[in-house]
Formats: C-alpha cells, structure tokens, sequence
C-alpha cells in the first residue's frame, strides 16, 4: 500500500492494464483500491480523462458501490455479518460482545483511526454461522471466546 | 513407498474454519517425521459442521477426520491416521456417510472429490465430456438437449433455460455473450461458492457449451467481491483450461474460439439482479434497468446475452453428457433435475444437499440438518435469501420444488434455507428485511427507496404498540405499494419475509408496549 497519495502517474499507471478492456471502470476502481487501500479523490478527474466520462459519472459510480472507500481504511478492519443466518446463531449476542471489546459501534472506526467495526451481509459461510472478517481474513463459528483470541492475535500483530 | 495423499479443503468455509494451518502443521509434521505427504486442497464435501475435514487415501477408500483443528494434527500422527487408523475424530469412510450417501449428487458429484484445478482429475471424472459431445452437435441441438432436460434457472427465477438460449440463438448479432451470474448475495446461500471452489472447470465447461449453442465467443463471471477464495481457484483454473486447450482458440482442436473473464462486483446485493448486473459489468452504477428489451436480445454492450446463474450453467455439461432424459428423470412435477438446497442457522448439521426436487422441508431439516443446534425447538425457516418468506413449522411438510413451495406462499430462489429456534423474534427478522432493502435499494423507484424506511419506522411503531391497529393497516398498504410499485424484485418482494412473518406470527409483533 502507499503511504502517501498516489501521484498521477503511479494512478495512471495501475490502471494501465485495464485500459484495453470493455466498460473498465470498475475494474480500474479495483486496481486503485487494492494497491491505495481507498479510492482517493485525486483519482477522480484521472479517470474521468481516461474514460471520457465527466467527474459527477465517476464520482456517481464510486458512491453507488459499498465496496469502494473514498479514504484510507482503518489499520484494523472488523467486519461481522449481520445477515440472517448468523443472525440464527446468536450474531447480535456476538456483536454486542465485539462492540464491548472494541469500545466501538457497529459502523464507527476508532478517532486515531486503528480500528473499524463495519457490518456486512452474508460472506457465504451461512454453514459455518456467525462468520466475520478481520482484515480480510474469514473467520466462521466465532464465539465471543474465539472473538477474544483472534483479538489477542491482532494485538500482537501489531 | 510413495506419498502418503491427503485431502484438506481450500473451499472458504474450511478456511474460514481454519483449514489452512491444518494443512500447514500436516506439512510440518510429516516433514519433521521424515514421512512422504501429499496434499491435495479439494473443495469441501459440504458437510460443513466436521470442517476442517480431512480425508487420507487408504485402500479400502477416502477416510475421514473431523472437525481438526491444528492442535490435533501430532496426534493424529501419532495414532497413525495416514494407514486409516482409528482415532477420536475418525469418521470412517467418508463416501458412506449417510449425509453424503443419501444425496443424489449430480451437478455437485465431483466437489470435495477432485483437486479443484487439476485439468488431468477433471477429465479422469469425465470431465470435458458434455463439451466433447456439445461440438459434434449443431447449436439448434445443443439449446434444444437443454430444453429437453427441463432445466430451470437456478439463480431464483426459475426460467427454462434451454427457452432463454434459444432466443439468444435466434438473434444475428455481431458479438454475443455469456454472463455468469456469481453475484451470490442471497444470506443462507453457499452453492454457487462452493461449486466455484471446488470444480470450477465444470462452470467454465458449461459457459463453453452456452457458448457454442447460441454463438458467443465472449463469456464474464459476475463474481461478488466478497468471495476471494472463489477467485483465486477461478483465475487458476481458466488459466488451466487455456493452457490445456478447453477454453480460448480452437477449443479442443475445433476450431471454435470462447474465453471467459472474471469480472468482480463491488459490494452491491442488487447487482445480482440481471440487469443491474450488466450495468455493473459495463462500468456503471448498478441501476435496474427498464425491461422489454430483454438481456437475451439486447444485454450486455447492447448486445445478446445470456445469463444464467452459476448452478445452472454447471448443471449443463451433465446434461449433454448423459442426454437430457437421464436428468429429467429426476425431479418432480414441473421441477426436473436436482437441486443443491443449502442448510444455514441455527442446524446441528448445517452444509449442502444435493437432492432431486421433491423432498419435504422435514425430511430437509430433520433428517439431514438433524433438528436445531442449540437443541431447542425449530420456529421457522426463512426460504430463498433476504426477500424470501418465512415458514412456520406448521407447513414442513411441504414438498421442496418450485410448485410445493409456492402453494404455501414461498418460493425456492436460490435453494438456501435458514433455520431459526424458538428464541427468535419474527418481528425483528421482518424489521431486518425492510432495513436490508433500504440499504441495498438502487434508489430507482419511491417505493423501495422510500417504501422500505418507512416500512422500519411503521414496524417500530408496531412493536411499540402506538397506534398499533392503524400501522399495522399502514404496513401491510405499504407491502401492497412495494409488490405492485416496484421495478424488480428487491422492492417488489421484500413484503414476502414481512407479511409471512405477520402472518403465520402476529404474537411477535403484539408482544411489548401498550394497546
Ligand atoms: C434483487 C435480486 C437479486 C438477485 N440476485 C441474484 C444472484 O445473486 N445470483 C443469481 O444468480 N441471480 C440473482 N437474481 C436473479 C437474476 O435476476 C436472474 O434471474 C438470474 O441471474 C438468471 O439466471 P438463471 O435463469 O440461471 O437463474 C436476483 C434477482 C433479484 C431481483
Ligand atoms: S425495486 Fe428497488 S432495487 Fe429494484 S429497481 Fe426499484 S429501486 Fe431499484
Ligand atoms: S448470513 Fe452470515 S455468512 Fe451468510
């Protein structure tokens, strides 16, 4: 990831490989983010220039996807699913315990920034209920307990 | 001697259950033991409550242990696993255990079986035999084999696909393509996954037949963003069946020519909608678009396309390979051919159970999900995703297909249920549905965008007991205005999971507040 905004040109060239390809821009808003962590706002008149597409298109394209941050993300990022299933398997119990452990609501991230707790609907691991990522990383059949380990572990990864 | 072979699933859900520092610590100890290994990371067998599940190669078959956790792993040496021997989480033979040996694994059959990229096992399992067969036949044949076999959508909608194809194939057009709905949002659904994970050259060998029956060289998998695991085993295994010569130039020394990219989504549950779909494909806001015309004359770029969900496109090469009577043999009534159902929340044995259509919700739940898993009485199931209804246990004996579930008021979708016990407040759970679609809404029409919030605010009234006779008329207007207002079904049926649960549990909503 960068540590800083990404030049024009470092932009230009991630989004380089796509450029050849029909209807790109998602996939170039995927290059970007993977690589930036966020879609930063200087992006947005790059990429209109490229796909002769006007700013408020852009900006309308990234704003409809949930997918897409318009800034860094947090340095620990907590996301629990909130849908049904989990929702069967005492998901609220889960989360009001993560909500304790973290001193964060669902939906905020940390004043300093090293940590967000976000909700997400379904991860596909409804078999394996409650289910939640960190940084990532899946992680099904989460108790509190186990909540607390993976914690622990992030603490220490810090 | 030679290695040892040992099978530990790379599917998400086992990785998500910690299968990969099962198979690391497996690695590491035969290494320090000096004893031959080979791992093979399969999809998962779908009996998701023993993963991690690990299988090794004995000769009286594939036996298995599980749940591991990496803790377990010396031991299981020690005991002597990699010879069959028995052990505190033996599971026997895995291929007899009655979840997997009463299923009728058709389109599922080599799932947890094979190494998921291994072109070479793939064609070992009769592999590639639907598209040999699909390039001796003419494209009229091709659609005409799978309109014969029944086959519905399995995405939610239920279309005949062999009737969709066909209008695709009737249209000239300088480029057609073929769209492969990955977009999975529906909560309780894994099948698509599951099926991307572990054999994914049957989806690509069933797009190349799609492609070949209606003349498409370009083909896209619409895959949720969500589903890392899924795109990791895709891109390996498209780049396998290049290289291979199944997919690309000159398929199989044919001549014919059909590749296939993976497109990610962004995190949008609408953009599994088809038409948002191609929207998001083409680089633009997801937004329902306005039907006639249909995708299958004018979709993506504008031009004629097919889409199809992912288990219907890999139920395809099954079909041209044993003919279109061996699958619809199976099934009942309208509902030919198999389906793989999805067992989530609260289920002592939650995972995947392929089974032809006409099964009950008993036999489903109890039988092969053995009842709840905290071991209180089941309330209600919730069928097909978010915009599904609710059923009470009252209707379990319903039969599972198309027709059974909607003489109760449900519909299958994409074969995902959730179980929920007694502790459940349905009130809530019809609360969440209309949240969901304010969250997810594309904002095209009042009635969703709007319609949906206001359905939460009125619920908490409700709830509350204000007013409660006059909002509960409030609510069930607004379903009305949703289901007969809306553009798609995201509007159009999120009233099924509110009105189910007010109707077959009224005391839910009567319980708290004054009257
Ligand atoms: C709100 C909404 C969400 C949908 N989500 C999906 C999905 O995630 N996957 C899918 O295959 N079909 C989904 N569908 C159904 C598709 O619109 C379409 O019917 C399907 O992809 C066609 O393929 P099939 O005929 O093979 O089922 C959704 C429909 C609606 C209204
Ligand atoms: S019903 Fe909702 S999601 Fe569907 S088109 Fe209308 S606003 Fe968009
Ligand atoms: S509902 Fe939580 S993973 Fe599907």
């Amino acid at each position: 990831m960068f540590d800083t905004q990404p030049s024009r040109d470092e932009l230009l060239a991630l989004i380089a490989p796509c450029k050849g390809l029909p209807g790109p821009l998602l996939v170039m808003l995927h290059a970007i983010q993977d690589r930036v962590g966020y879609v930063p706002a200087s992006a947005i008149p790059v990429l209109a220039e490229e796909l002769n597409l006007s700013r408020a298109e852009v900006q309308g394209v990234i704003s409809f996807y949930h997918h897409f941050r318009d800034r860094p993300p947090a340095k620990r990022r907590i996301e629990i699913c909130r849908a049904e299933s989990c929702q069967a398997l005492q998901g609220d119990r889960l989360t009001a315990h993560i909500e304790q452990r973290t001193r964060l609501r669902l939906g905020e991230t940390s004043a300093d920034g090293s940590m967000s707790l976000q909700p997400v609907y379904c991860l596909g691991l409804c078999s394996a209920s409650p289910a939640l990522m960190i940084d990532g990383t899946v992680h099904a059949r989460v108790t509190p307990e186990r909540f607390d380990e993976l914690l622990s572990q992030m603490e220490t990864r810090e | 001697m030679s290695a040892a072979i040992v099978y530990v699933p790379r599917d998400a859900s086992a990785a998500a259950l910690g299968a990969d520092a099962v198979a690391a610590e497996i690695d590491r100890q035969a290494r320090d033991r000096g004893i031959a290994v080979r791992i093979v990371r399969n999809g998962t067998r779908g009996l998701t409550w023993l993963e991690p599940l690990v299988e090794v190669v004995t000769p009286i078959g594939r036996l298995a242990y599980g749940p591991v956790l990496p803790g377990d792993v010396p031991g299981l040496f020690d005991a002597g696993f990699l010879g069959g021997a028995s052990h505190r989480l033996s599971l026997g033979p895995i291929e007899q255990h009655p979840y997997l040996k009463n299923q009728q694994r058709v389109t599922f059959a080599r799932v947890g079986v094979i190494d998921p990229v291994s072109v070479a096992e793939y064609v070992a399992h009769d592999g590639f035999q639907g598209l040999r067969e699909a390039l001796r036949t003419s494209p009229a044949d091709i659609v005409r084999i799978v309109t014969d076999s029944g086959l519905r959508g399995r995405g939610g909608a239920a279309f005949p696909a062999g009737i969709k194809w066909k209008t695709v194939l009737e249209q000239s057009a300088p480029q057609k393509y073929i769209a492969c709905n990955a977009d999975e949002g529906d909560s309780g659904t894994f099948a698509d996954r599951m099926l991307m994970e572990g054999d994914p050259f049957q989806l690509i060998e069933g797009m190349t037949i799609a492609a070949l029956g209606v003349g498409a060289s370009q083909g896209y998998i619409y895959l949720r963003v969500e589903y890392p695991h899924s795109h990791r085993v895709l891109t390996e295994a498209l780049a396998a069946a290049r290289g291979a010569g199944f997919l690309g130039q000159n398929i199989m020394g044919s001549g014919a020519h059909f590749d296939i990219e993976v497109r990610l989504g962004a995190g949008a549950y609408i953009c599994g909608e088809e038409t948002s779909m191609l929207e998001s494909l083409e680089g633009r806001r997801g937004e329902v678009r306005v039907r006639p015309p249909l995708p299958a004359i004018k979709g993506l770029f504008g031009m004629p396309t097919v889409v199809n969900n992912v288990i219907t496109l890999a139920s395809v090469p099954a079909i041209l390979h044993k003919g279109a009577e061996a699958y619809r043999q199976l099934g009942s009534g309208r509902s030919r051919g198999t389906l793989p159902l999805q067992l989530a929340g609260n289920l002592k044995h939650p995972g995947l159970v392929e089974r032809a259509f006409g099964l009950t919700l008993r036999e489903l739940l109890y039988d092969y999900g053995g009842g709840s898993a905290s071991g209180r009485p089941l309330r209600a199931v919730q069928i097909g995703g978010p915009l599904g209804a609710y059923v009470p246990v009252s209707q379990f004996d319903a039969l599972i297909d198309y027709e059974g579930l909607s003489g109760i008021g449900a519909l299958l979708g994409h074969g995902g249920i959730v179980a929920f016990d007694d502790t459940v407040d349905m009130a809530r759970m019809a609360r969440y549905a209309m949240a969901f679609c304010a969250h997810e809404s594309c904002g095209k029409c009042t009635p969703c965008r709007i319609g949906s919030t206001r359905g939460v605010e009125v619920i908490d009234r409700i709830v509350a007991g204000v007013d409660r006779q006059q909002n509960l008329e409030v609510l069930n207007d607004l379903c009305e205005t949703m289901v007969h207002g809306s553009l798609c079904g995201l509007g159009g049926m999120t009233p099924f999971p509110v009105q189910s649960a007010l109707k077959h549990f009224p005391e839910d909503f009567t319980r708290g507040g004054s009257h």
